[in-house]
């Protein structure tokens, strides 16, 4: 188990280092000169874009800029924005806020989810199944941002229960709101990806075996049943909380929140290639590090697997 | 730059709109009258974008950073709310008597906030470290008119793509700037120009104390910057909030009644619109392109919405530089056949007035700028496309589709396409930097979409900037030398009014040339919130007047 885990961990240099090189070829690929919108309805002056061009390397051939990049990142310096923002900063500022959205969410769609597919699942075609599955296929339906106004709109402007935004340094429970509306399409597949795995599972032989032994309901269910039937869910958990920090833009934007999605989105439009690496780069990480905890998660939640 | 809101958002509104028509609406007022007490010790609220750069007058171009600039500076002069002749702030007297070299004399005894007095060698070192090429400021041209400009700011000789690099300068001070006394100031321009002190209530004019100078990191001080307006800094946490509070040595008229601003940073208007709808904010000064859709925002805020006149025009612009554009009577052609009311009803809801003039409205001195082809004329326009001799091939006209231009420049298209009969089309590029790398680089095929907002309030600047041979937002290369010489001899003129009559004549002939064509002027829809005395101003560019503000 141990040198699993550290092989797996020792995986992530070549990975980093290609996500990186990947990222900054494409940031540099996108059109647009940097400086071309930067004074507004009239052409920067000379001075000023030369300044910058000479100040973060822009004349250079890409790759040269990628090592310049690198080798100060591999110092711990993240570098600055074209601002004079430092990158560490706007991480270290934007990323608790979206993972707090994000674990919001994920802790939404795993209760609701969860609960929702496993009563579904136990209990085929009754009307509670029915119900779930008619609101799963509006939730699915709807459009983030406009489940996001709605509740706004509704929560915030109307009945004043919630405020309309999120303030900077809020307490967890104020990303309740927005967490629901990130979280509310994965909940859908959550619930039917349970629903469809116990059902599933729950004709399987041991699970015959354990009703024809005796046991408690709750036992067949809770040990033998769900331990087996949540290995798709799990894999799916995992990497969702990746997707859904990365895909908070449009939740980040309505409530205000001052979260990793404004920057990337304007980093790309301004080809600020060192805070979008900058940013994805930690984003990366996430996805890596859940990913090996879903693996190992299944050794535990599966006797047949092992690792070594 | 301020983020462009997505179409998408129109769609939610929509369908909230559906879901609670009818609903909304402020509180009333808690008392009639304004109440002193409250009012000095009261905070506000207030929308902004986070800057750009660094909060420095030298750096800054874009509305973010310039909004909180204006409110924590005062320059020499002041434009007044609603347009009209600027009056003297800091400046005691500018006077000139060839319209060449001017003397300004500044009031004595006005401090910055960090108690140093604000004398002339502050205006004279600014403006200096501004334009010093080495120094890469983006509001260096602002000095282009002073003599000694070209010893200080030195061009790269063979362009931006070429080998060679711009010599360093012989000098970092501009000949024509002489300090007389701590309170007067000589300024030489290189050429006449009668504009020239309209200009100095920019912000790339404003003073900057000597803590300024001494930094060594110029970026770190704009973080923590210090000026001599009415209100002075107190911090600012990035993309969340700039909080500002009364400056009480200030001794000039625009004094602020209340003690404390906060400029909370927004990514999305509509999020700054939910909260001013639940008077949670103060003040927003563009409600979201959204709520304009069937007048809601009426509906919303009631006598919390206040409409106001700011000088932007949105034009769409020839390249001159593509020969299929050289025509003057095609461009005529393509300007009678666009319906600019029907542009302004049903795309803007009234929100945009039809254009009439080549300056907005209510420009100080551009009375004789009528545009006479800016009207729907289909016999005429088909007349003109005939006097052409036709328009072969297809049409396209750019905008940049990361702003709400879309609808707009498609109704334009679609206007001119059915009036003249002639194929146009209308296309987005991705971005504005895109878009503006295009413009620059003079490689347009077609007809774009240009806006332009007033740097000062003159009718000069409606023409200067963009009619005259060479000039910095002259994209589309328009070049005649009858403008330039009527031009030249009008920034000559010492007096006022004749220089006034030179333009109106220079702009006569850019109206028989349509080298672009005005086609709506921008109105600003604005909110306050309960808690302000709705007899709050706006300034001349839209934002709010905060020596106005009172509190009930």
């Amino acid at each position: 188990m141990g040198r699993y885990v550290l092989r797996r961990l020792l995986q992530l240099i070549p990975v980093f280092f290609g996500a990186t090189l990947l990222i900054y070829a494409l940031v540099w690929a996108v059109p647009g000169d940097p400086f071309a919108g930067k004074c507004g309805e009239r052409a920067c002056p000379d001075s000023y874009v030369q300044f910058m061009t000479e100040k973060y390397h822009l004349d250079d051939p890409w790759p040269v800029q990628y090592v310049y990049y690198m080798g100060h990142l591999l110092t711990g310096d993240f570098g600055q924005t074209f601002g004079g923002r430092e990158i560490s900063e706007i991480i270290a500022q934007a990323y608790p806020n979206t993972l707090k959205l994000a674990l919001m969410g994920l802790l939404i769609e795993g209760v609701i989810g969860l609960t929702a597919g496993i009563l579904t699942g136990l209990r085929r075609n009754g009307f509670l199944d029915n119900l779930v599955l008619v609101s799963t296929l509006f939730l699915l339906a709807i459009p983030t941002f406009v489940s996001g106004f709605l509740l706004q709109f509704v929560l915030g402007t109307q009945f004043r229960i919630i405020d309309p935004t999120v303030a900077e340094g809020a307490p967890f429970w104020d990303y309740l709101v927005p967490g629901f509306v990130l979280a509310s399409i994965s909940m859908a597949y959550v619930a039917r990806l349970t629903r469809t795995s116990i059902a599933e599972n729950s004709r399987s032989d041991y699970v015959r075996t354990a009703v024809a032994k005796g046991l408690p309901q709750r036992r067949v269910v809770g040990v033998h049943l769900l331990r087996n039937s949540l290995i798709p869910v799990i894999t799916f958990l995992g990497t969702d909380l990746g997707s859904l920090m990365g895909g908070a833009i449009v939740t980040e934007g309505i409530f205000s929140i001052n979260g990793i999605g404004r920057e990337v989105y304007r980093a790309i439009v301004t080809k600020e290639s060192a805070t979008v690496v900058g940013i994805v780069v930690v984003l990366v990480m996430v996805y890596l590090l859940m990913n090996l905890l879903v693996d190992l998660l299944y050794a535990a939640l599966d006797p047949r697997i092992r690792y070594e | 730059m301020r983020v462009s809101k997505r179409a998408s958002a129109v769609a939610a509104i929509a369908a909230v709109a559906l879901v609670a028509a009818g609903c909304g609406g402020g509180d009333d007022t808690e008392e009639n009258s304004g109440n002193a007490d409250k009012t000095a010790n009261g905070a506000i609220t207030i929308d902004g974008t986070q800057p750009a750069n660094p909060l420095l007058p030298s750096a800054t171009s874009e509305t973010g950073g310039g909004d909180v600039l204006d409110f924590m500076w005062t320059g020499l002069i002041n434009y007044p709310a609603g347009g009209g002749d600027p009056v003297n702030a800091v400046a005691e007297d500018i006077g000139t008597t060839d319209a060449q070299t001017y003397t300004v004399k500044i009031k004595k005894g006005i401090k910055f906030h960090d108690g140093t007095e604000v004398k002339a060698k502050n205006f004279v070192d600014a403006w200096n470290f501004t334009a010093y090429s080495e120094n890469g400021q983006q509001q260096a041209s602002f000095f282009s008119d002073i003599d000694g400009y070209e010893a200080v700011h030195t061009e790269d000789p063979d362009g931006e793509e070429g080998p060679q690099k711009a010599p360093k300068p012989t000098t970092d001070k501009m000949s024509g700037l002489a300090v007389v006394d701590d309170y007067t100031f000589t300024v030489k321009l290189a050429a006449p120009n009668s504009i020239f002190p309209v200009k100095l209530g920019y912000s790339a004019y404003f003073p900057m104390p000597d803590s300024f100078f001494a930094a060594a990191d110029k970026n770190e001080w704009g973080k923590k910057p210090v000026g001599n307006g009415p209100v002075k800094f107190v911090s600012w946490t990035d993309n969340v909030e700039i909080k500002l509070t009364r400056f009480d040595d200030y001794t000039l008229d625009d004094k602020v009644k209340i003690k404390d601003v906060t400029v909370k940073l927004y990514q999305e208007d509509t999020a700054a619109y939910a909260e001013l709808v639940a008077n949670q904010l103060d003040f927003q000064q563009q409600v979201p392109s959204s709520s304009l859709a069937g007048e809601k925002w009426k509906a919303d805020l009631g006598a919390r919405g206040l409409t106001v006149d700011i000088p932007v025009m949105q034009i769409i612009a020839f390249p001159i530089y593509d020969k299929r554009y050289q025509n003057k009577d095609l461009r005529r052609a393509v300007s009678l056949s666009i319906n600019r009311e029907e542009i302004a009803s049903k795309i803007f809801f009234n929100t945009r007035k039809p254009a009439t003039s080549w300056a907005a409205p209510g420009t100080p001195g551009a009375t004789g700028f009528d545009c006479t082809t800016c009207k729907y004329d289909p016999e005429a326009a088909k007349a003109a496309l005939q006097a052409a001799g036709g328009f072969e091939g297809e049409m396209v006209i750019y905008y940049n589709a990361d702003a709400s231009h879309k609808d707009w420049v498609e109704a334009a298209a679609n206007s001119v396409a059915t009036t003249l009969g002639i194929k146009v089309r209308a296309e987005g590029m991705p971005t504005f930097a895109v878009f503006r790398q295009n413009i620059d680089g003079k490689k347009m095929t077609g007809p774009y979409r240009a806006g332009w907002q007033a740097d000062y309030p003159n009718g000069e600047n409606w023409l200067g900037p963009l009619y005259v041979t060479g000039a910095s937002s002259n994209d589309g290369s328009y070049s005649n030398p009858q403008v330039d010489a009527l031009y030249q001899e009008g920034s000559r003129l010492a007096d006022e009014k004749a220089a006034e009559a030179k333009f109106a004549e220079a702009i006569k002939i850019v109206d028989a040339e349509v080298p672009s064509i005005p086609i709506v002027s921008v109105t600003q829809q604005s909110g306050i919130s309960n808690r302000i005395a709705p007899s709050v101003k706006t300034n001349w560019v839209g934002s709010i007047d905060l020596s106005t503000v009172e509190l009930v």
